[in-house]
């Protein structure tokens, strides 16, 4: 399944300079998954408790849904983070993510209006930065996330360099 | 409540000391006895306001309506109106008397409000297009509205009202400052010349417009919800009420549109195709050929066998009378007039070079499959889509700002995927439901496209008046 999400473009089209798929920051997983935790062990230990207390016996075993719905999202978060990937091209900027719902986004850098790298509490917290690309097009949809702070400090001003090499007009 | 909108343009040279709204004196905008009034007859348009509100108010208590007249006296109620009308008329003066506007050689500038004193400046270098308006009555008066699409607005800033002469003068002259033209040959410069193209004869027009579906059926639904309002609850006004919406759904597909699209002409000038349309309100507008994004070929089901196609435009910035190019015209004409705007752009070969969906996308989408398709030559991408009402998208390599494949659970296992081409009028042409592997060649190739497009296009051209 994954093959075709490994090599989308065929060769050809595509230069020597930065030619391979790279990820985002393991960090970015790590992240999501103590969110997930986060949101949903408290609500199992609460319905595990409360139904203890208030039903008691078989009726406790209904806290384990959203232990399972932890787990289940433990493994579909860890398929996720590894479909997320960026390659920079001679002349644009390729994005792409999704297990399920695939998305691969092609920006090239004369388009580029804008690139911003935004970063959160959180996201500071694990080391990790957001850069988001602008064009004119408003469904242009390039975010990177999870990337470590120095390399999306690199991204930008490489992008930004390259952007004003290549720029065109709407 | 004032004749221009209080919104400041985005420019950064805000030379002026006075902030925007609320300023106090703000004559630094524009000189004391500089600038020019708008036409004297604009303070009379306030006094339709209250008129038309009270008439609003009559109209929903018809039946207090003979309790009023009789408790006030015909007399004194029309003594009452006078009153208001005059107050309207009154205050329509003073904001009469304080809106100026001022052409500088980077700046519109445009100051008005009466306690609220506004300021709009308007940089010349960022006006997309400058329409000119005139409605019924402002055509009866000799007056027209001047329009004015600036980058990064969303809504135009409008002149209202301005002699004729005084309107179309304005433009051009505000055209050719934007285009550069040195400032004394700027005020004398006048319209650039245009010669007539197309023009969409009435007949044909009628009959495009009958044989469209959603005037019909919003027309049916209407008829068929008041009857079964009107048999519910055998209460007329609920009926009606019910029956209104749908009935002013209809009036736009059909004799609303008919009204605007009326004597609809496509002429061509150095500063873009210049279309003029309506039949109570006349609509003037430029396309500035450089801005066009995308053209989208639009065939209703029974229009197809008279060989009949509306062309809509997406321009960047904003758009005019929602981006039509011509309400109905045949297919070669149609392509000609793209032709104009697109110059490289072979029509019948794209459409002659569109693939259609891969048979086994039924299992996705069943019979609007038939409708899916793309293709693409040289100079454009093309998707097709719908089954009814035909709709063929077309955005110029050169316009791509961005490519995306994506695909969903069921599309992956059927080998299928969608291509998405973004362009920079806040659209997107979408050509769904072809074999992936075909998709992923696409967009490497399309990606490849766009950028020898980019290099090769021209620079960028509008406004060389």
């Amino acid at each position: 399944m994954d093959t075709r999400a490994e090599n989308p473009a065929p060769a050809g089209a595509v230069s020597a300079a930065g030619d391979s798929w790279r990820p985002v920051a393991g960090a970015l997983l790590r992240m999501r998954r103590l969110l997930l935790v986060g949101w949903l062990a408290p609500p199992t230990v609460a319905l595990g408790v409360l139904l203890a207390l208030l039903a008691g016996g078989p009726w406790t075993l209904f806290a384990l849904v959203p232990a399972g719905a932890a787990l289940w999202g433990w493994g579909a978060l860890a398929r996720n983070w590894r479909s997320w990937g960026y390659r920079e091209r001679d002349d644009d900027l390729l994005i792409r993510r999704g297990v399920l719902w695939r998305q691969l986004t092609v920006v090239p850098y004369g388009r580029m209006q804008l690139v911003e790298v935004t970063s959160g509490p959180l996201e500071r917290r694990f080391g990790l930065a957001t850069l988001q690309l602008h064009t004119a097009a408003a469904a242009t949809d390039a975010t990177i996330p999870g990337l470590p702070p120095t390399e999306a400090e690199r991204l930008r001003d490489r992008l930004t360099e390259l952007g004003e090499a290549r720029s065109a007009g709407l | 409540m004032s004749a221009v909108t209080e919104r400041r343009t985005r420019g950064e040279n805000d030379d002026s000391g006075t902030g925007g709204s609320g300023g106090s004196g703000g004559t630094g905008e524009i000189p004391a006895g500089q600038g020019r009034r708008l036409h004297p007859v604009t303070p009379w348009r306030r006094t339709w306001a209250p008129l038309a509100g009270l008439g609003a108010v009559a109209a929903q208590n018809v039946q207090n309506l003979d309790d009023w007249t009789s408790s006030l006296g015909l007399l004194r109620l029309a003594l009452l109106l006078l009153a208001l009308v005059l107050c309207a008329a009154g205050y329509g003066y003073l904001s009469w008397r304080v809106t100026r506007y001022l052409v500088t050689d980077t700046e519109l500038r445009i100051r008005t409000g009466l306690l609220f004193r506004r300021s709009a400046h308007l940089r010349l270098d960022r006006i997309q297009a400058i329409d000119v308006s005139r409605p019924m009555l402002a055509r009866l008066l000799g007056v027209a509205k001047l329009k004015m699409d600036v980058v990064g607005s969303s809504a135009s800033d409008e002149l209202a009202y301005l002699s004729e002469a005084e309107a179309v003068r304005l433009r051009a002259e505000l055209l050719a400052r934007a285009a550069g033209i040195a400032p004394e040959a700027a005020t004398t410069a006048g319209e650039a010349p245009a010669h007539e193209l197309y023009q969409v004869d009435t007949p044909t027009l009628i009959r495009s417009l009958a044989l469209l579906g959603t005037g019909w059926g919003l027309l049916a639904v209407a008829l068929g919800v008041t009857s079964l309002v009107w048999w519910g609850s055998d209460s007329i006004v609920a009926a009606v009420l019910a029956g209104l919406p749908l009935l002013a759904g209809a009036w736009q597909s059909s004799l609303g549109a008919f009204l605007t699209q009326y004597g609809w002409t496509v002429s061509e000038s150095p500063d873009g195709l210049r279309l003029d349309h309506g039949l109570l309100q006349r609509d003037h507008a430029t396309v500035p050929p450089g801005r066009v994004q995308a053209v989208r070929l639009v065939e209703p089901l029974l229009w197809r066998r008279r060989g009949w196609v509306r062309v809509e435009l997406d321009v960047a910035g904003a758009g005019n009378e929602g981006g039509l190019l011509v309400p109905v015209a045949t297919r070669q004409l149609a392509a000609a007039l793209v032709g104009r705007i697109l110059p490289d752009v072979d029509i019948p070969a794209a459409l002659a070079a569109i693939n259609p969906a891969p048979g086994r996308a039924r299992w996705a989408f069943p019979v609007g499959r038939v409708g899916y398709g793309h293709g693409v030559t040289e100079s454009v991408f093309v998707a097709r889509h719908g089954r009814l009402r035909r709709v063929h998208e077309l955005v110029p390599h050169a316009k791509v700002q961005s490519v995306r494949m994506t695909q969903g659970p069921w599309a992956q296992r059927l080998g299928l995927a969608h291509i998405h081409v973004d362009h920079g009028a806040d659209g997107t042409a979408s050509a769904r439901l072809q074999d992936a592997g075909y998709v992923a060649a696409e967009v490497a190739a399309q990606a490849e496209r766009s950028r020898v497009g980019r290099r090769a296009a021209a620079p960028e051209r509008w406004l060389t008046g």
